[in-house]
């Protein structure tokens, strides 16, 4: 079934408008997010074909199936519909939904309103974007965007805008490291090499005809992951953004365990073990009284070594996070670190403040720590911490 | 109205099958079969899924092949193997009368030495099967990436015998728990539904469907006990299937009513909560409270 039958078995003006304003309606989804390209828009007219397109419910239904890809999509999808279709009858629901639509989506929304209307020209747009560029700092629009995130210090970044693309590009991250990762190893592998010499041994039992095969195969040695998370208060400018990266590492990475601490340690592999972001943060919260206080790096990394020594084996990579403004022990830090660093295969401290350019090692803390640390390296910005998925191959 | 009580009818016929799907569901499912596209689901573990697929078998009245993914999953365990050993002895026994390389080699790479695993089962099934691709989270990229090639083409290239293609499309499902996020190529190519738990009246339905005998009191009762349940932060919430046997025990232990037994209960309560930190979690007065509020 084609569109052109579509049109035929039903000849009206209607029709066309009605497909008119869903071809609109995918292109709408597609600039919001949406994974709709142009057999999503075919789909689309056909759904309205087969199921009764004057019953909404069934409309709404089909093309969340259709278009959705995910959880997120989703739950955002009723939004979507409701702005779309119902411009003008529910006007306040609509501008509240826009309002409440993640920061990233909004000019979306409404930009999408516009080709829907057919008034506002790409100037007028342009002219608009530009305008609210202007009010918060500069960085939203073009292809330069992402660089100039990537490489912007994490301190930085405070408006829920660039927040939000740095969500985005977090997650990307911890993907691509992992698929990297699994490329490199899938090299080695390569060709499931029939293992000869079992092959010939087992072949004796019959006569000399090798009738069960024998493989040989590198077994996959991907690194346990097990990062540690300063929270204190010296933190709190970057400590978003190393828990959203501990979430997208938990949950791409198939071995890790993620830690924050501050005076006290505290495992929030649970707590972040889940796609979805919102329920993310509600248990965050709820397990975060105490945080943005004081620090005692020694103590917390020797609670640490009572309770989890047994994660810490020859194929762990243990990732610290902290500025090593520390409270506590020069000493007591260094003998843990020194218990750590014999248990685990690399230990890698990442300070955001070493992206500073006046930056020096000073406090005793970090002075007892440098000896025992395999590699001692900048996390302020993106930039910086995709440098570290080359560390984590060369495992 | 023809088109309004397809989906109501699509829901009847599920439901005569003792699965209870909830209207939305029905029609993704009704789309899957019009637009001949896989339908990926996602959901908390325990809502249902899976059943999904046995109830859309019966109802088609057509076999079922469920793939089961793990880590390391590969194209031989999936899709099709050659018989080494079958194709061996052949090879013997050709040895001892005439033997010709041309003829041989066509014999040796038929179709009568190829194993058809799971995938090429599926897809050349003189009536369309369900195809169960079943936790695909679960399984490596590159399968993914592999069953992208199936899944939207219906082929498989064999190199030694050529390509084969589908006799029938198989309807096929996929099911994903979200232990790893899924590539956007494979989401591309699915339809989507998310399968939330079920409201009460869907609970209580299934819970009465499934169980016939249950007395209406008590499957009330343990509904609103398991919804309950849900709304407080466990570690991992009990889904529809818990919910049964629960149900089952429940009535093995010849409990009419909740408040009959408060022990026999606690006990059965292993049922529903699966971790010790969920056990723990619920203390008596919790489970008293609990009960109280659901009677």
């Amino acid at each position: 079934m084609s569109i052109n039958t579509l049109n035929e078995s039903n000849n009206s003006s209607i029709v066309d408008i009605l497909q008119e304003r869903m071809v609109e309606f995918v292109q709408l989804a597609r600039n919001n997010g949406f994974q709709a390209g142009i057999s999503e828009a075919i789909n689309a007219q056909l759904i309205a074909y087969t199921f009764n397109i004057t019953d909404l419910k069934h409309l709404r239904w089909g093309l969340r199936s259709l278009l959705c890809s995910n959880q997120n999509d989703w739950n955002r999808f009723e939004t979507l519909f409701n702005t779309y279709w119902f411009p003008v009858t529910k006007q306040l629901t609509r501008s509240e939904s826009v309002a409440s639509a993640p920061v990233g989506e909004r000019k979306l929304i409404s930009s999408g309103m516009n080709i829907a209307k057919g008034v506002a020209s790409d100037v007028d747009q342009n002219v608009q974007g530009d305008g609210e560029d202007a009010g918060n700092g500069g960085v939203r629009e073009g292809a330069s965007c992402h660089e100039n995130l990537t490489r912007s210090d994490f301190q930085f970044i405070s408006d829920t805008d660039q927040m939000h693309q740095m969500d985005n590009l977090i997650d990307d991250l911890a993907k691509k490291m992992r698929r990297r990762m699994i490329r490199r190893q899938k090299i080695k592998l390569k060709g499931r090499n029939i293992d000869l010499r079992r092959t010939l041994r087992n072949s004796l039992r019959y006569g000399g005809i090798p009738l069960k095969l024998k493989y040989k195969q590198k077994r996959k040695n991907q690194p346990r992951l097990l990062i540690l998370i300063d929270v204190s208060r010296s933190m709190s400018l970057y400590s978003y953004v190393f828990l959203r990266f501990a979430h997208g590492i938990v949950n791409t990475f198939r071995d890790t365990d993620a830690f924050a601490f501050h005076t006290r340690m505290v495992h929030i592999s649970n707590a972040l073990q889940q796609p979805n972001l919102t329920k993310v943060k509600k248990k965050l919260s709820l397990i975060s009284s105490g945080w943005s206080g004081g620090t005692r790096i020694g103590k917390c990394f020797e609670s640490f070594l009572n309770n989890y020594n047994h994660r810490l084996n020859s194929n762990t990579v243990v990732i610290i996070i902290s500025d090593g403004l520390d409270t506590g022990e020069p000493q007591l830090l260094g003998r843990q670190l020194e218990i750590i660093k014999n248990r685990c295969r690399k230990l890698i401290w990442l300070n955001p403040l070493l992206g500073r350019p006046d930056y020096k090692v000073k406090t005793n803390s970090m002075l007892a720590a440098l000896p025992y640390i395999d590699l001692f390296a900048s996390a302020h910005n993106l930039e910086s911490l995709c440098n570290l998925e080359t560390e984590f191959i060369r495992v | 109205m023809s088109e309004l009580s397809e989906i109501d009818a699509f829901e009847i016929q599920l439901s005569e099958v003792d699965y209870i799907a909830d209207r939305s569901l029905a029609s993704s499912l009704l789309l899957m079969k019009k637009l001949e596209r896989p339908l990926l689901l996602e959901g908390e573990a325990g809502v249902g899924k899976t059943e999904i697929s046995r109830a859309l078998s019966n109802v088609f009245d057509c076999p079922l092949i469920r793939l089961q993914c793990y880590e390391g999953l590969d194209v031989n365990t999936t899709v099709y193997e050659w018989n080494y050993q079958h194709q061996l002895l052949a090879i013997k026994l050709m040895e001892q009368g005439d033997f010709n390389l041309e003829i041989a080699d066509k014999q040796i790479f038929s179709e009568k030495y190829l194993l058809r695993r799971p995938l090429l089962q599926a897809i050349s099934q003189a009536k369309a099967p369900v195809l169960l691709i079943d936790e695909i989270d679960r399984a490596d990229e590159e399968f993914e990436a592999y069953l992208l090639e199936i899944l939207s083409d219906f082929q498989v290239s064999i190199p030694e015998l050529g390509t084969l293609k589908a006799v029938s499309k198989p309807y096929v499902i996929l099911t994903s728990n979200g232990t790893r996020e899924l590539s956007d190529a494979l989401r591309r190519r699915c339809l989507y539904h998310y399968v939330d738990y079920p409201s009460f009246d869907r609970e209580l339905r299934i819970v009465n469907t499934r169980l016939p005998n249950i007395g209406q009191q008590l499957s009330r009762q343990i509904v609103a006990f398991v919804e309950s349940l849900r709304r407080i932060d466990l570690r991992k919430n009990p889904g529809v299937a818990e919910t049964l046997d629960w149900a089952a025990a429940l009535m093995c232990l010849d409990i009419n009513s909740l408040d009959d037994n408060l022990d026999a209960i606690r006990d059965s309560l292993m049922c529903l909560l699966k971790t010790q930190e969920d056990r723990e979690a619920l203390d008596d007065v919790t489970i008293e409270r609990m009960v109280g509020k659901a009677i």
